[in-house]
């Protein structure tokens, strides 16, 4: 289809600036809002440990040469190398992090559309009555869970006091499993092991639950707006007078229509999603991205921030790109 | 014998601001093979009637009292499944606004398709050797078949749900305003077809309209409403030639003659009533050049004044 | 499921429904406000003395228990309700200043000026709110002052979008004014015109993004980038009290995050009653 291909083309040239704009945010944020140093080495070190530590950054040089330094680097794909440890690239840092964070905001993603979905279709048919007013208030309160405390009780209930599920970490401490793609579920499925799957599935239930639940808010209000406009519309009726079945109407031509405004949604809420992450991460001692660039910030691993920092702004931009095609592959009226 | 008959037929709208009274005691009937106008301005409560035979009258309206037969069913009283396995089947819509009628995210041809697999069990494939050949009967060519809804014109949006009005070869097609959103050309294509059609699949039609003049190049018979009443009910050449209710022959007096050189657009003076508080005795009254003090208090009934001529009007008799 | 679709095509508005909701939020915001006001004086303890032996459940002394380090919870969260109050509301105001007047000059010169503005202030806006502000509170440092910038920063898109967005709208309006009314001074009617209209959106999103920066200035001070201790915080006790759940030593972290999630939800009621209130949505047919 030459006009999607169309569209597909524009919409990644468009991409590209908005990613140098996230990029040179970031590079002004590390370095002009406060020393960089000083947050580094905290405001007592030594001068010659300062001055020794803005050469070795760079930092020494006039803004605009290390800006096109820091461009430069990036578009060779180099995010700089860590402060502290063994000085590994920062790239092979944030990957070995980065399964870990997908496998969470994937599980928590999918009950957030599944549990939102469903509320506001349900929400959405009984207009006007106490369900629907019950379902609302929920849409509302579910986003000011506050992920830890959220994540906390879920651990306190389930974890502590019925002891069903485990409250920390990906997997059993004394399981090493074989990793593929470095996402648990995924690999012990496809290595048979069966031991590591129950046990990172266990694990996985209640970070992704917290997060599903509190993002499940939005979706439930957007789903039953959107539901509501589209059964308001001329073709439902006309639907209805051709003598197509109710659940028909409802689930195949009416959620099809109303969806459009919750795929928009979801591509919005990919950064909420994230933020989410990160919450949900320290609360669970989820080894993901989130909870790597807490440490690092607080070990003051400069480059290492910025380089998450960064990777988290393509990885927004991608997404929304990616979210972009899709609405457009959905809905034939919005091709160039 | 009729194949569709409404009897002292009631629909009111109960909303926040008082009771609607839409539709308020109606009776008409429609034979095989027979058309009929039902003519009125808007808030006359002509397309209730339509929503009301489908029984797909929107809350907060529903039918309070009469009936409506066809094939002798009662379809005020059937189940809704019931009612669904007629809808589309033997009694089919045409809508007024083709654009907004029809699913934008779903093919043209689906839509079809759907509609046929629906009520009947056939293969896919069946399905759609039947909607190409509705296709071309209504006028589309072909290879528009897997176009979506926003890829078509008006007058094109409009033979598509003609078509899927067709589709099951239904006893009675319902047709609410089929041309006014379109524009005056494509209108006469529109109603040219529908004409076309209705002889060759011998298929009762009602058709619902503000415009005498629409109506009249298609139906026989043509009932006229007005506040949710039937004022006069006549075979077309009457109600031209002859119209007997006052109201009638305003809107005939109404209709500008482009024959003529000059003249004054007339119409009829006053406003549509209140359908909540509709006037007292005959409803036409506040606005009728004819009106008698007996108009004001009581309200006229139905008197037969030939063959298949009705007046609601104390012109006529008491 | 039967009656679904015509239940649904009827359109039953009832107009009180966004009165309850705007009393409901008002009363749990005004009286966290009366507890931060009046903190001192209500407080049975000082929140910061080591006032019993630590980790003690509620009971009738410490009505929500100790913390680790013996101090009344209680006492922390009436007072820890000045600090967020403080954060959220200072933040708000700033972003709403700087997001406003921007969004004002922007929309109004238009120009290259417009659309690179606009172009950083999407990006930023498509940017996750709470990472944001992580990274400005890490290169900043701990501390109220900072907390709050931090948190500025992160909301001045979603002001300039919206004021830039009704800047625009009423520019063609009144553009089409203009071209009638011979020499009427473009400028002044605009803002004019414009204040009272954004008004009642701004407080709106004013009042919603209150709800968002106390969800922000908890996480914050949560993940230990916020306040120092031992200023009272909702957000800090709660991480405070994680270590210990383990053990089930619940009433560390059930008060603290339960005040969070109250405090959010009556800003977020008084959001929605207001936009209900002042911003009708158009009733078709």
């Amino acid at each position: 289809m030459a006009s999607l291909r169309a569209y597909i083309i524009t919409r990644i040239l468009l991409t590209i600036p908005m990613v140098f704009i996230l990029l040179t945010i970031v590079f002004f944020i590390m370095r002009a809002v406060g020393d960089p140093v000083t947050a580094i080495v905290g405001a007592h070190a030594p001068p010659e440990q300062v001055v020794r530590l803005r050469e070795e950054l760079g930092l020494n040089k006039p803004l605009i040469y290390q800006y096109f330094d820091y461009i430069i680097q990036l578009l060779r794909g180099d995010l700089g190398r860590s402060l502290i440890w063994g000085k590994r690239p920062v790239i092979a840092e944030i990957l070995d992090h980065f399964p870990a964070t997908v496998e969470l905001t994937i599980s928590a993603f999918i009950i957030s559309i599944i549990i939102g979905v469903f509320l506001g279709v349900f929400s959405a048919s009984s207009y006007g009555k106490p369900l629907d007013h019950t379902i609302r208030f929920a849409g509302i309160v579910t986003y000011a869970l506050f992920i830890p405390w959220f994540g906390m009780m879920l651990q306190l209930i389930f974890g502590v006091y019925l002891g069903w599920l485990p409250i920390g970490g990906r997997i059993d401490p004394k399981m090493y499993p074989a990793t593929i793609t470095g996402l648990y579920v995924l690999d012990s499925i496809l290595t048979w092991n069966f031991e590591a799957l129950k046990s990172s599935i266990l694990h996985l239930i209640l970070p992704s639950i917290t997060l599903g639940i509190v993002l499940s808010g939005v979706y439930i209000r957007i789903t039953r707006s959107s539901m509501i406009e589209v059964l308001r519309q001329d073709f439902i009726i006309a639907a209805k007078a051709r003598g197509l079945p109710d659940r028909i109407i409802v689930f195949k031509h009416a959620l099809k229509n109303a969806f459009i405004p919750v795929l928009t949604m979801m591509g919005l809420q990919f950064a909420i999603l994230l933020a989410g992450a990160v919450l949900t991460e320290t609360t669970f001692s989820w080894p993901g991205m989130g909870t790597f660039l807490l440490e690092r910030i607080q070990y003051r691993d400069f480059t290492t921030v910025q380089g998450t920092i960064v990777f988290f702004a393509l990885l927004v931009a991608f997404v929304s790109l990616v979210v972009d095609i899709f609405y457009a592959f959905l809905d034939p009226r919005v091709r160039y | 014998m009729s194949l569709l008959e409404v009897k002292n037929l009631k629909v009111y709208y109960f909303t926040e601001v008082g009771v609607v009274k839409a539709i308020d005691n109606i009776s008409l009937s429609v034979r095989k093979g027979e058309s009929l106008g039902v003519v009125g301005e808007s808030g006359s409560g002509k397309s209730t009637l339509a929503s009301a035979i489908l029984r797909l009258i929107p809350p907060p309206g529903r039918i309070v009292d009469g009936k409506i037969f066809f094939d002798n069913i009662d379809l005020t009283s059937i189940s809704e499944e019931e009612m669904r396995r007629i809808r589309g089947k033997r009694i089919s819509m045409v809508f007024q606004d083709p654009m907004t009628s029809l699913n934008p995210l779903q093919r043209v041809g689906d839509h079809l398709i759907e509609t046929i697999m629906t009520h009947e069990k056939v293969e896919k494939e069946e399905a759609k050797n039947r909607a190409l050949k509705l296709f071309s009967r209504v006028g589309i060519p072909s290879d528009r078949f897997k176009d979506y809804p926003h890829q078509f014109s008006g007058g094109m949006r409009q033979r598509v749900m003609i078509a899927l009005a067709l589709a099951l070869n239904p006893d009675l097609i319902l047709a609410d305003e089929p041309t006014t959103a379109l524009d005056v050309i494509i209108q006469a294509q529109i109603l040219d077809l529908l004409k076309d059609l209705m002889e060759s699949y011998k298929v009762s039609l009602i058709l619902i309209s503000h415009d005498l003049c629409v109506v009249a190049e298609v139906v026989k018979k043509i009932a006229v409403m007005y506040a949710g009443q039937i004022l006069e009910l006549s075979d077309v050449n009457s109600i031209f030639n002859e119209p007997l209710h006052p109201y009638t022959m305003g809107l005939l007096g109404s209709i500008p003659n482009i024959e003529l050189e000059k003249q004054e657009l007339k119409f009829i003076p006053g406003f549509p009533p209140d359908m909540v508080n509709p006037p007292p005795g005959c409803r036409f009254h506040p606005r009728c050049p004819k009106a008698m003090d007996t108009c004001r208090v009581r309200e006229p009934p139905m008197i037969k004044v030939g063959e298949n001529r009705y007046v609601k009007c104390f012109l006529y008799g008491d | 499921m039967a009656g679904l679709v015509e239940h649904v095509g009827a359109i039953f508005s009832r107009r009180r429904a966004g009165r309850y909701t705007i009393i409901a939020g008002g009363l749990i915001v005004s009286t966290v406000f009366f507890m931060a006001l009046f903190a001192d004086i209500i407080s049975p303890y000082n929140p910061i003395d080591f006032v019993a032996p630590p980790l003690q459940p509620p009971n009738k002394n410490f009505l929500m228990g100790t913390d680790a380090l013996g101090r009344d919870i209680l006492s922390r969260i009436i007072h820890g309700s000045r600090t967020v109050l403080t954060v959220a509301l200072a933040s708000s105001i700033l972003s709403m200043l700087v997001g406003v007047t921007l969004g004002l000059f922007s929309g109004y010169s238009g120009g290259y000026m417009d659309r690179l503005l606009s172009l950083i202030m999407d990006s930023m806006y498509a940017f996750p709110g709470l990472i944001l502000a992580i990274t400005i509170a890490a290169i900043l440092g701990q501390g109220l002052y900072n907390m709050i910038i931090a948190i500025a920063v992160v909301y001045i898109p979603t002001y300039f979008r919206m004021t830039r967005g009704q800047v625009l709208s009423l520019k063609e309006q009144l553009y089409v004014e203009a071209a009638k009314a011979i020499g009427a001074d473009t400028k002044t009617i605009m803002f004019k015109y414009i204040l009272p209209n954004l008004a009642s959106t701004i407080i709106v999103v004013f009042t919603l993004n209150i709800a968002d920066a106390i969800l922000t200035e908890a996480g914050l001070s949560f993940l230990g980038l916020g306040i120092s201790p031992p200023t009272p915080d909702w957000g800090f006790d709660l991480k405070a009290g994680q270590s210990f759940l383990i053990s089930g030593y619940w009433w560390l972290i059930t008060f603290p995050g339960l005040m969070v999630i109250i405090l959010t939800i009556g800003f977020s009621l008084l959001g929605e009653g207001l936009n209900e209130a002042l911003n009708p949505r158009l009733r078709k047919r």
